[in-house]
């Protein structure tokens, strides 16, 4: 058994990352490192106004008083500030109003990544705003979204266009001084979504995000901001990639979203970042700040994400649950293989009366990977009849992995029912036999498997991804056979 | 050039761990035969099955196996089932998550893709699987769960022949498929048996008790020991068993005392 085990284990091969291309395109690069230069530079590039630049430099000032943060259970690689670029923007007109201004380089690569730019090629009902490097490259479907009040444009878009509601609403659920890499990110974003829908609309098509990294040595920190206004819904998705290189790559990106009385906003994400060879060299580290404000009252608030890409994945999808009968829900399924390492789960804030949240998180990890869930359910005093239910469950594939779980729990209101219920599961030598008699190869029954374990949260996703995610899932693992 | 013999195993050696279980095994089966094989416990039946559908924990120290007049240890796993080996297992496995439709469908259309054929519309799949279930009177509440994910004993050996009759395979292996069976499950999963057997559809059954073989009435009956196959005959075979026990067929086939001891002790 032992020894077979061993073998079936080593067969772990590459599942070869299909996203590792680079894109041949001039390039405006800034200088290596950073500093309030570099940030004046920044914000110059992107010819903001003062309020905007005066905000990156509040938050440079606090970073400097910052020290990375050390509790998450990953081995983090030393990071040099000063050996990252943080600004890059393939060389076109800023904001192209139309596809024919677009560069026919960025258009391929899209095309390439499955996110055709050309309107009349569109996924069905689906708007995409698509990001490499620093900058927004095209936003399609404006007009029809127009019509209806929608704003859906590049940040930099919004911060020229419409400066009252970004300064409304920026950093109004995760302040500048939140944390180590949000701060960061205040300081230096560079480029994003904004998406505003009015009261009463509810969006007829789904918003998209699809981010890009390209150019070597650059970080990438995009900023959304994502404000559903009273009984208004949406639903928004967001997908990333970028090539493979040797060295690790940082992502530290801030989301934030804002549901008014009524409002719905479901939030999915498919993080395909490289997640680095099979001996754990290269690969993005992913550090991430999601966070919604349930404002008013009846909102809700859907995070969903299917995490297969990075190195490392430092990331908290939260909901901040103030408005009273607001509903808050986490559903994840994270995968880490190889030496792929996360650290990731939500933190579900109780403050108004009568809130629910709902956790459920599958972790999956094979080869060397670790994969932590770290959980935090707050009941405030006042949060009467606050319910919250979580589901954590592990799969390990192979002996060699390790699924770890952190739930914290903290109740100050004696009405509040948290329930928590935890699994930890392994996929079999016998159980993979058995399919391989009944005619299905190793790579099909694990990806059976994973797709039975992780279904719940699948089907929360868009139809169009669920496809997507559950093909990404079955690559992510190929040949980890436990 | 086809064989007369659907399976022909030739002086097979295998072993576990370096430990040497099978010791030289021949068995022929021509199409549309019924073999029973009968053993004590510890005997290496169910470690032949593991041989013939290519689990790699036994390693196949010498000898040769043929299927339809193919070398069957060159194949993997799924390649053997597509080719039509299907083993009952003696003790099946859950598969938790993952539904039995899902399962099913996936096995067939592998399979069908195999022998180049398109895959099955869904109307057609599940018409087919209608037509099955009927055939073994299993019930739509356990396809309709993950397979045999808490399913009771006898329940999960249903659920092994409703997938044989799913498959239609050329090489049934049934392992103890009798065992933990009430009555008229017994007699459910032989009629299952008879309904797929076929002039071209062999099956090998592996079981302690007369009980089942006298539903399926086998062509022949063989007795393994210690990794031998030590007397072969016809159906009567099994009733003497029944009576006897397997004492006088130690001495018979003229095992060494000493050795059969030590190895029960083990
Ligand atoms: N995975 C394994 N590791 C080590 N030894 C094994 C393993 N599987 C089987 N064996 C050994 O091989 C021998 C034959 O076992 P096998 O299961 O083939 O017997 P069997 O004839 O099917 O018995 P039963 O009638 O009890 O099912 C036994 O001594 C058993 O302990
Ligand atoms: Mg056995």
């Amino acid at each position: 058994m032992e020894n077979d085990q061993d073998k079936v284990l080593n067969e772990v091969t590459t599942g070869e990352y299909k996203y590792g291309f680079v894109t041949d395109i001039e390039t405006d690069v800034i200088p290596k490192g950073l500093s309030e230069d570099v940030v004046r530079l920044i914000s110059a590039k992107k010819e903001e106004p003062e309020w905007m630049l005066e905000f990156r430099l509040k938050a440079f000032r606090h970073w400097l008083t910052m020290k990375m943060p050390a509790w998450a259970n990953l081995k983090i690689p030393e990071i040099n500030y000063q050996d990252i670029i943080f600004y890059a923007a393939p060389r076109q007109k800023p904001a192209p109003g139309s596809l024919s201004e677009v560069d026919p380089q960025l258009i391929k690569t899209f095309d390439k990544l499955g996110i055709p730019l050309e309107e009349q090629k569109r996924l069905t009902g689906v708007a995409v705003d698509a990001v490499m490097d620093s900058i927004s490259v095209k936003t399609t479907f404006r007009e029809t979204l127009a019509e209806l009040g929608i704003i859906f444009c590049s940040f930099s878009e919004a911060v020229r266009e419409h400066p009252s509601l970004v300064q409304k609403y920026l950093a109004s659920v995760v302040p500048y001084t939140d944390n180590f890499f949000a701060t960061l990110n205040s300081a230096v974003f560079s480029d994003g979504s904004f998406c505003y829908i009015p009261k009463g609309v509810r969006c007829p098509m789904e918003l998209s995000t699809y981010f890009r990294i390209n150019t070597s040595n650059t970080g990438q920190f995009e900023r959304t901001l994502l404000i559903a206004d009273e009984e208004s819904y949406v639903s928004y998705l967001e997908g990333c990639t970028a090539p493979m290189r040797d060295e690790n790559q940082l992502h530290a990106a801030v989301v934030e979203i804002v549901a008014e009385r009524g409002a719905e906003v479901k939030y999915s994400t498919v993080q395909n970042w490289y997640p680095g060879d099979r001996d754990g060299k290269g690969g993005i580290l992913n550090f991430v700040t999601k966070r919604g404000m349930c404002k008013g009252d009846d909102s809700k608030i859907s995070w969903t994400q299917v995490e297969t890409g990075s190195a490392i994945t430092w990331k908290y999808p939260s909901c901040i649950l103030r408005g009273n009968n607001s509903t808050g829900e986490f559903y994840s399924v994270a995968v880490t293989n190889n030496y792929q390492q996360a650290d990731t789960g939500t933190k579900m804030i109780h403050i108004g009366k009568n809130t629910k949240s709902t956790i459920v998180s599958k972790g999956i990890s094979a080869g060397f990977g670790q994969n932590s869930y770290r959980g935090l359910v707050k009941v405030l005093g006042k949060a009467e009849g606050a319910r919250n239910f979580s589901q954590c469950d592990s799969l390990l594939l192979g002996d060699k992995c390790g699924a770890h779980t952190f739930p914290y729990i903290e109740v100050d209101n004696p009405s509040a029912i948290v329930e928590h219920e935890a699994t930890t599961s392994r996929i079999g030598e016998d159980q993979i036999f058995y399919c391989n008699q009944r005619g299905i190869s190793t790579e099909d029954a694990i990806g059976l498997i994973v797709n039975g374990y992780a279904r719940e949260v699948i089907n929360k996703l868009p139809m169009e991804f669920a496809v997507e995610a559950q093909k990404l899932l079955q690559i992510s693992l190929e040949g980890s056979v436990g | 050039m086809k064989s007369e013999f659907l399976l022909q195993i030739k002086d097979l050696k295998a072993s576990i761990d370096n430990k040497s279980i099978i010791k030289g095994l021949s068995l022929e089966v021509k199409p549309g035969e019924i073999h029973a094989i009968m053993g004590p416990n510890g005997s290496g039946k169910s470690t032949l099955a593991n041989v013939l559908t290519g689990r790699d924990l036994v390693t196949v120290t010498d000898g040769s196996v043929t299927f339809e007049g193919r070398n069957l240890l060159d194949m993997s796993p799924e390649e053997r089932a597509r080719e039509g080996i299907f083993l009952s297992f003696q003790y099946p496995i859950e598969i938790p998550g993952v539904s039995m439709v899902n399962f099913m469908k996936t096995a067939i259309n592998e399979q069908r893709k195999h022998r180049g054929l398109e895959p099955l519309s869904a109307s057609e799949f599940l018409s087919q699987m209608r037509e099955k279930k009927e055939l073994v009177e299993i019930d739509s509440a356990l396809t309709n769960r993950s397979v045999n994910e808490g399913f009771s004993g006898g329940e999960k050996k249903k659920n092994e022949i409703f997938q044989m009759a799913m498959l239609e395979p050329r090489l049934a292996l049934l392992d103890e498929t009798d065992s933990g069976l009430d009555i008229d499950a017994l007699r459910i999963v032989a009629n299952g048996v008879n309904k797929i057997r076929s002039a071209d559809t062999s099956v090998i059954v592996i079981t302690h008790y007369q009980r089942l073989l006298d539903y399926i009435i086998p062509d022949f009956v063989h007795v393994m020991f210690d990794g031998r196959i030590v007397k072969s005959a016809g159906p009567e075979l099994a009733l003497e068993l029944e009576k006897r026990g397997y004492d006088w067929i130690r001495k018979e086939a003229d095992i060494a005392e000493e050795s059969w001891i030590t190895d029960r002790k083990l």
